[in-house]
Order: structure tokens, then C-alpha cells, then sequence
């Protein structure tokens, strides 16, 4: 069961208009290691981790979700006034003809988002090695995002949700070492 | 109430970047309140029909809004 807040984790501010970088942007709401596929690959794996890292999935989902949400308010903010003139000098012509404005689940690309971009092996260490690889490919995204947008405002939300992927990277890693269970022990080497 | 396009004012954020869309609209062609389309419903002459695409007026739906930006009474 859910909890909805109606704000978001982290202020979202676009100070300059600038339709083009939603095109960009939409690889972190629909890409393969945007924060959809995040969310969705922890929450179904949580079922099936051993119950020590459990909540850690969890949790890590929900906060996944939130960031979806920051992710959508930036490309929203960016392209909602914009004319269909805009959009396509934007390179965002195909999304409209698609699309018009509305959001949809697909990379910088346009590829749709796909359920084969994420995996539940049932194996814990496959499952959060693959986690952790997911949120360091997040981490870079955002690093290549922030690059290219010449927004201040972007950039810091966008700061702060690439600080966010350092931050999970090393809980999953956490849970492998719980995993494991070769903390305290007496090492001879 | 039936008319081709209906027209709603988004709400405008204190920040938003871009100069903002103070209108938006969304097409609701007539098809939507025929329900079931009752026979003998006036007709277009046969070049007309040709030209609009129907034989029906009724049916007949324009785009964009030939009255767009035209204020109503």
C-alpha cells in the first residue's frame, strides 16, 4: 500500500527555456537505466532477496519512484509551452507526432521502454550485482546530462539525484557484504 | 454541450520557463454525441460529400478549429 506526498523529494526549478533538453532528459524517465526500470527492478525483486535486504529494496524503490516523478516535472516544465514549431526545432518532431506533449516511456532515442531492460534472477549476488552496475549507469547518465544543459536550476536537481545514485550504489554493495557474512570474522591471511 | 473543440486554461506556475500556452483545447468531433446515427440525416450534394470526406454535414469535422481564437457571442 501507498503512501502518496504531494511533493516532490528535491525542488525542481527550470530557469530557461529550453525544449531540447526534455528530449535528453526523457532517457532518465523511460531509458534502460532510467529511474522507471530502477523502480520496477528493485520492487519486484525485493520478493525473492534474502529478508535481510529486503527493506533495502524497498526502500530504494519507493525513492526511485520519486525521482521518476522530478524527472517528469523537468520535462513537463520544459516542454508544456512549447508550439509545435518548437518541438521540432527541438528535435522533438517525432515525439509529437507521436505524442503531442504527453509524456511517454521511451529513451532520448524514442525506443519504448521494455521489461527486458531490467532482470529478477533469483540469484541475490546476480540480482544486486546487476543493481549496482544499474545505478552506477545511472550515475554516468546523469554526469552526461548535466554536460550538456546550460540550465543552473537543472543541473542542481540534477546534482542531487546523481548524489542519490552514489548513495544507493554503495547500500547495494552493502547488502552484498551482509550477504556475505564475512563481517567480524577473524582474517588470516 | 456539443461543439467541435473545447478550450481550458492550464494553471500557470510562478516560474515556469517558457512564455506560457494561457489556452489549451482538445477536439470532441460530433461522432461522440451521435450515439447511434438515425437514418435520413440531411446530406452534402455528391461533390460536396466527396470533398468533406462525408456524406453527412453532421458528421463533418474540420481541423483545426476554423474558429479558433474567435470569441464565442
Amino acid at each position: 500500500m501507498f503512501y502518496y506526498e504531494k511533493k516532490l523529494q528535491y525542488p525542481v526549478r527550470v530557469s530557461t527555456c529550453n525544449p531540447m533538453l526534455a528530449k535528453f532528459l526523457i532517457e532518465q524517465y523511460g531509458g534502460a537505466d532510467g529511474e522507471l526500470a530502477a523502480a520496477l527492478r528493485y520492487m519486484n525483486q525485493r520478493y525473492t532477496i534474502p529478508d535481510k535486504v529486503i527493506g533495502l529494496l524497498n526502500d530504494i524503490a519507493m525513492e526511485e519512484f520519486s525521482h521518476l516523478e522530478m524527472i517528469a516535472t523537468m520535462v513537463y516544465k520544459l516542454t508544456k509551452d512549447a508550439t509545435p514549431e518548437m518541438m521540432k526545432a527541438a528535435g522533438l518532431g517525432d515525439h509529437y507526432a507521436d505524442h503531442d506533449k504527453a509524456l511517454y516511456y521511451h529513451n532520448a532515442a524514442g525506443v519504448p521502454w521494455t521489461a527486458t531492460y531490467i532482470q529478477a534472477k533469483g540469484d541475490p549476488i546476480a540480482d544486486l550485482y546487476e543493481d549496482i552496475a544499474a545505478e552506477e549507469k545511472a550515475r554516468a547518465t546523469y554526469q552526461w546530462l548535466i554536460d550538456m544543459s546550460d540550465d543552473p536550476d537543472i543541473n542542481d536537481s540534477l546534482r542531487f539525484l546523481r548524489e542519490r545514485e552514489v548513495v544507493h550504489s554503495l547500500r547495494f554493495r552493502e547488502a552484498v557484504e551482509i550477504l556475505k557474512e564475512d563481517q567480524g570474522k577473524k582474517k588470516f591471511y | 454541450m456539443f461543439s467541435q473543440f473545447k478550450y481550458w486554461k492550464p494553471f500557470i506556475g510562478p516560474f515556469d520557463p517558457c512564455k506560457p500556452i494561457k489556452v489549451k483545447s482538445y477536439s470532441t468531433p460530433p461522432h461522440l454525441y451521435i450515439g447511434f446515427q438515425p437514418p435520413g440525416m440531411k446530406q452534402f450534394s455528391p461533390k460536396d460529400a466527396l470533398m468533406h470526406g462525408t456524406l453527412w454535414p453532421q458528421l463533418y469535422s474540420p481541423y483545426p478549429d476554423p474558429n479558433k481564437g474567435v470569441k464565442k457571442d
